[in-house]
């Protein structure tokens, strides 16, 4: 394998890897609760709510990462507690590229997640309960099962989106190689170079493999965990 | 063990009300579809809230809205047997079966998993997938899932509907044992006048 890539190219592989691996586990729980708010909660505000999970999928995403940069970067109120307290810092550091991965891909895992989650049979859960279940163990033996194959359709469009994420990462910790130079900021950043086609086409097909092989795992994924049901989510 | 019923609830534009004292047996709910039967039965099992009334199963209150008593569903232990089946589809028969039983205190038990697959024979069934299973099986394994919670009245929501003839009397046959054997108080709702003059010891006629 290691042949196969140049060592700039594993670098910029093993980066993105990272990055949207460390996105996508950090965003499941807070997707999670909120597709779960949106689903099955009843509060003023809902439409409100929905409407701010969704904006980072219609904002330009130049926007997002300004906002990002606003409210992480080092002297922003997000940014300075977290620095304070936990001794986290976002500027030009992948923890940034990360952070804005995980804000763009939210709004897709909330959706995914939260059509899972709508999709379980309240029927089923109302049996569960004459059966003598309390509402956490509906939750856990019937509810959270039966939605398991979108939750795991929602992660991996969320590191399939998060690999491809480029306006809001560049604008909010710009292109580093080695800390924020993901493949799209790798390929933009080669595409600026006269001659570097052969590079341009090399990133391009790493692309390309890592989005279809994200795709297909979540198909198998799904497909195994339907209870030969055949479920799928593509 | 008796059951004594007041409830009213409004629906959207219909007022679903039922008012009847039954004691032990099989007790049917009969009336035209629409007529609010699965609803009455809802709320006996705490699934639906009256808007006002009592129910009573056996002398104890599990709903009484001057009281302002109301039981939460997961401690009616009414054993119900839906129209639908609502097995688990990802639990195989076996864990269907003790979902309900696993959850029961050890001393309210009174029916063991060889006990409810001999005399609902499902035996072979245990390690099958729901999904894999006939209607009439399908059927059997809810009233066998129903049993084995540790029930002191069972509910039926119309359990011949989705069957066919043949498996509508094995079924009937199966419910006669339950009446007769068992001695489990049951709240049968049927719209079908045959199959309820065959199995009640007393109708309730509801609506119309």
């Amino acid at each position: 394998m290691s042949g196969l890539f140049t060592a700039d190219e594993w670098e910029i592989v093993l980066l993105s890897l990272k990055v949207s691996a460390v996105a996508v586990v950090l965003t499941i729980p807070v997707a999670f609760a909120l597709a779960w708010l949106l689903a099955r909660g009843r509060f003023a505000g809902k439409v409100l709510l929905d409407a701010v999970v969704h904006l980072p999928l219609v904002l330009p995403p130049v926007v997002t990462g300004w906002l990002l940069l606003i409210a992480f970067g080092n002297n922003g109120p997000a940014g300075r507690w977290l620095n304070e307290w936990l001794g986290i810092t976002f500027m030009f550091r992948w923890t940034g590229a990360a952070l804005a991965a995980a804000v763009m891909a939210l709004p897709l895992m909330v959706r995914a997640m939260r059509l899972s989650i709508e999709a379980v049979d309240r029927r089923l859960e109302d049996a569960a309960a004459t059966l003598g279940a309390s509402p956490m163990h509906i939750f856990s033996t019937i509810t959270l099962p039966l939605a398991v194959p979108g939750l795991l359709a929602g992660a991996v469009l969320g590191f399939a989106r998060s690999i491809g994420e480029f306006g809001a990462t560049i604008t909010f910790v710009s292109n580093i190689p080695g800390e924020t130079r993901t493949l799209p900021l790798a390929i933009y950043g080669a595409l600026q170079i006269p001659g570097s086609e052969a590079q341009v086409t090399r990133l391009s097909l790493i692309a390309v493999a890592l989005s279809l092989a994200a795709l297909v795992a979540s198909e198998v994924l799904v497909r195994r965990s339907g209870h030969g049901r055949g479920g799928h989510v593509l | 063990m008796s059951f004594e019923i007041q409830v009213e609830r409004q629906l959207g534009e219909r007022t679903i009300r039922a008012e009847f004292t039954a004691p032990g047996g099989l007790t049917a709910l009969f009336g035209p579809s629409g007529a609010g039967k699965t609803s009455v039965l809802n709320m006996v099992a705490g699934l639906l809230k009256p808007d006002r009334g009592r129910v009573l199963v056996g002398g104890e209150v599990l709903f009484d809205s001057e009281a302002g008593i109301d039981v939460a569903v997961q401690h009616r232990r009414a054993g119900y047997v839906f129209q639908d089946g609502r097995l688990f589809p990802h639990r195989r028969v076996r864990d269907n079966l003790l979902y309900g039983w696993a959850l029961a205190s050890p001393e309210a038990r009174w029916m063991t998993l060889d006990h409810a697959t001999d005399f609902l024979g499902i035996g072979h069934l245990l390690d099958r997938w729901p999904r894999t299973l006939s209607g009439g099986e399908a059927q059997r394994v809810s009233i066998g899932r129903a049993l084995l919670c540790a029930p002191r009245f069972l509910l039926m929501d119309e359990p011949l509907s989705s069957l066919d003839a043949p498996r509508r009397e094995e079924i009937m046959s199966v419910i006669e044992r339950l009446r007769d054997k068992l001695e489990l108080p049951i709240l049968y709702v049927s719209h079908d006048r045959a199959e309820v003059e065959r199995l009640a010891s007393q109708v309730i006629e509801l609506g119309g």
